[in-house]
């Protein structure tokens, strides 16, 4: 997976018409590459959550263009067909809290996507069990999520996330109720793991702990992007 | 694929089952309450088989004996065995009353019959036919009754020689079966204070009692005592005779009213039963819908509690059809518990309702799909809710 994770340009978004028409996204632009983490901050109202929605497909932006590996998703106003087959198959997502589906154990939290993509139960179990492994909760493969710590179920959900092998996995707040050494721990994972799998890594955050890890950080303000340098290795 | 659903129940197992017992017992009801209408036509039918009639001739434009009061005189049965295709023809009274058994009573059809004759009891369980003229009884195990004990009809004791089964009324009463005469007389005679005022009365009128016409008010009195009326007449047809053209002949040259087997099984299904039917249908239908509104709440609530999960599961991708199955699923899952409590619940307890309550497994599958039909509508609002839930809603926006 070569080229870019994910790429968009121009972005744009528009709410309502006419008079009542609010511009969300007036003009973002960025681009993160395989294996590359990098932070995204924005104070409330800056359209963070609008383009969090954008890069999910969960909502299309009004223009601008979008491409997440090697797949055009967005081209001013064109849209792929399938948005849920791309939120499948080609983005990984990473909660706050990790949302586990409580009433599936650990391994088909994870298998689920494999699955619901059309893998034999035993494919994406195995491969469930593999990732579990890397995340040093193969152990805990059988239990409930209930029955895990909040650290395991945040590497689950890390798993989760990336089951499906996807160009690109957005992570919103994933450190917000984690305390410092367990926040940092998260995101030597997220870098590992975007090294690892060759995905880029989209860290949404307001975590003072964790901005000075970003090699790069978007900041957000008004509906448009700017670049920054971090101070990080990641 | 897992199953989503599946892997829900088992999760939360334990109030799936309670949740399930609660409907089951519902449905238990509605199950009972049908076969509490199967049984009343079914004891309609077992009034009718166990009466050994191929006609019952009654009163003219009745439609008795059972659904509405018939008087012919006791000898008709003569003229009717005079008949060609008439094979045996007996007189029998039916009256619904309170049987004294010591100091408590019991709710019976008192059944008079000739023994040997159509109307006997078609067979006996313990004790033996009654074989004197008066004062024994047959009763239904219904009753109460054992073999040995008196009973009291108005101001006669009656000893049970014997115990039959199944042998009720239309309305579920169980019979008591006593010879033909005392029955009569338990139906039509006077108390003796009524019979001396009646008397008093007749030898005070003068066109009654004329000097000039011995032995006529006595005459008169003793008609006046004794009761010749019966409320029927059984007919047996000959063997290869056909009823219905017998029932004819009767009507048209007996001036009586004949009914064949099939036209009185209309008469106490169609008729007789058709309002408890109705009330009951009333039930059932009343039932359905608390069973409908009851699994929709439940869904419903148990689809509000799972948001988020939803929310998480459509954002990974997960097809409507998948999040739809898996609530269509559980409201299946959720009927299913239900019915086979209710199905358990109803076989515990029918044998302990005073009337007959006939389960029929064809009921059964009836209710199955009928439950499962409307486990599936009562999911559809869930369902609804379901699909409306915004993906980004597992995004915290």
């Amino acid at each position: 997976m070569e080229g870019f994770g994910i790429h968009i340009e121009g972005l744009r978004k528009r709410y309502g018409e006419g008079s009542a028409a609010v511009d969300a996204l007036k003009d973002v632009n960025m681009t993160v590459a395989p294996g590359e983490v990098v932070g995204l901050i924005g104070p409330s109202g800056s359209g963070k959550s609008t383009l969090l929605k954008c890069l999910g497909a969960v909502i299309e932006p009004t223009a601008g263009r979008m491409t997440l590996g090697d797949e055009l998703i967005f081209d001013d106003g064109w849209k792929i067909p399938d948005l849920r087959a791309v939120r499948r198959d080609r983005i990984g997502f990473i909660f706050q809290a990790p949302y586990l589906i409580p009433f599936l154990d650990v391994i088909d939290n994870v298998a689920l996507l494999p699955m619901l993509a059309g893998q034999p139960n035993d494919v994406a179990r195995r491969r469930a069990r593999d990732l579990l492994e890397v995340l040093d909760v193969g152990h805990r493969a059988g239990a409930r999520p209930s029955q895990l710590s909040g650290g395991e179920q945040q590497r689950v959900a890390i798993a989760r996330a990336l089951a499906n092998q996807p160009p690109v996995i957005l992570a919103d707040e994933p450190t917000a109720p984690l305390d410092s050494e367990r926040a940092l721990g998260v995101v030597r994972i997220l870098n590992e793991m975007a090294g690892q799998f060759r995905t880029a890594i989209i860290v949404v955050t307001h975590d003072e702990k964790i901005i000075p890890t970003f090699k790069r950080i978007y900041h957000i303000r008004d509906g448009q992007t700017f670049e920054e340098k971090g101070l990080g290795a990641g | 694929m897992i199953s989503l659903a599946g892997r829900d129940i088992l999760h939360s197992w334990s109030r799936f089952v309670l949740t399930g017992v609660g409907l089951g017992l519902l449905i238990g009801v509605t199950l009972t309450m049908a076969g509490v209408y199967r049984g009343m036509v079914d004891d309609a039918r077992a009034l009718l088989n166990n009466s050994g009639a191929d006609i019952w001739v009654v009163q003219q434009d009745t439609q008795g004996p059972y659904a509405e009061s018939s008087s012919i005189h006791d000898d008709v049965y003569r003229t009717l065995r005079a008949l060609p295709g008439v094979s045996r023809a007996a007189s029998v009274t039916y009256l619904t009353m309170q049987v004294r058994r010591g100091d408590t009573d019991v709710r019976a059809m008192v059944v008079g019959f000739e023994p040997g004759q159509p109307g006997e009891p078609g067979y006996l369980v313990a004790g033996r036919q009654i074989t004197r003229s008066h004062y024994e009884a047959v009763a239904d195990v219904k009753t109460g009754f054992r073999l040995g004990d008196t009973l009291r009809i108005r101001r006669h004791d009656y000893r049970v020689v014997g115990l039959t089964r199944r042998m009720v009324s239309s309305g579920g009463d169980p019979m008591v079966f006593i010879p033909l005469k005392d029955a009569q007389e338990a139906q039509f005679l006077k108390d003796n204070d009524a019979i001396l005022g009646e008397r008093a009365r007749t030898a005070a009128n003068p066109a009654l009692n004329r000097p000039g016409v011995p032995g006529l008010l006595e005459a008169l009195q003793a008609s006046q005592t004794a009761n010749r009326s019966v409320n029927a007449v059984l007919v047996q047809v000959a063997p290869g005779g056909e009823p219905e053209r017998v029932a004819r002949e009767i009507r048209r040259w007996k001036h009586l009213q004949a009914y064949t087997r099939p036209q009185m099984e209309e008469i106490l299904v169609s008729k007789l039963i058709a309002t408890s039917a109705r009330q009951i249908g009333m039930f059932l239908v009343i039932l359905a819908i608390v069973s409908a509104a009851i699994v929709a709440f439940i869904i419903y609530t148990m689809t509000l509690g799972k948001i988020r999960e939803i929310a998480v599961l459509k954002l990974i991708g997960t097809r409507n059809r998948t999040i739809a199955g898996m609530i269509l699923q559980q409201a299946l899952g959720l009927g299913l518990i239900g019915f086979m409590v209710g199905k358990t619940a109803a076989t515990v307890w029918a044998p302990f309702f005073p009337k007959y309550v006939l389960l029929e497994p064809g009921d059964a599958a009836r209710g199955l799909l009928v439950v499962m039909v409307i486990c599936a509508l009562a999911s559809t609002l869930a369902i609804r809710v379901a699909l409306r839930v915004d993906p980004a809603t597992a995004m915290g926006a």
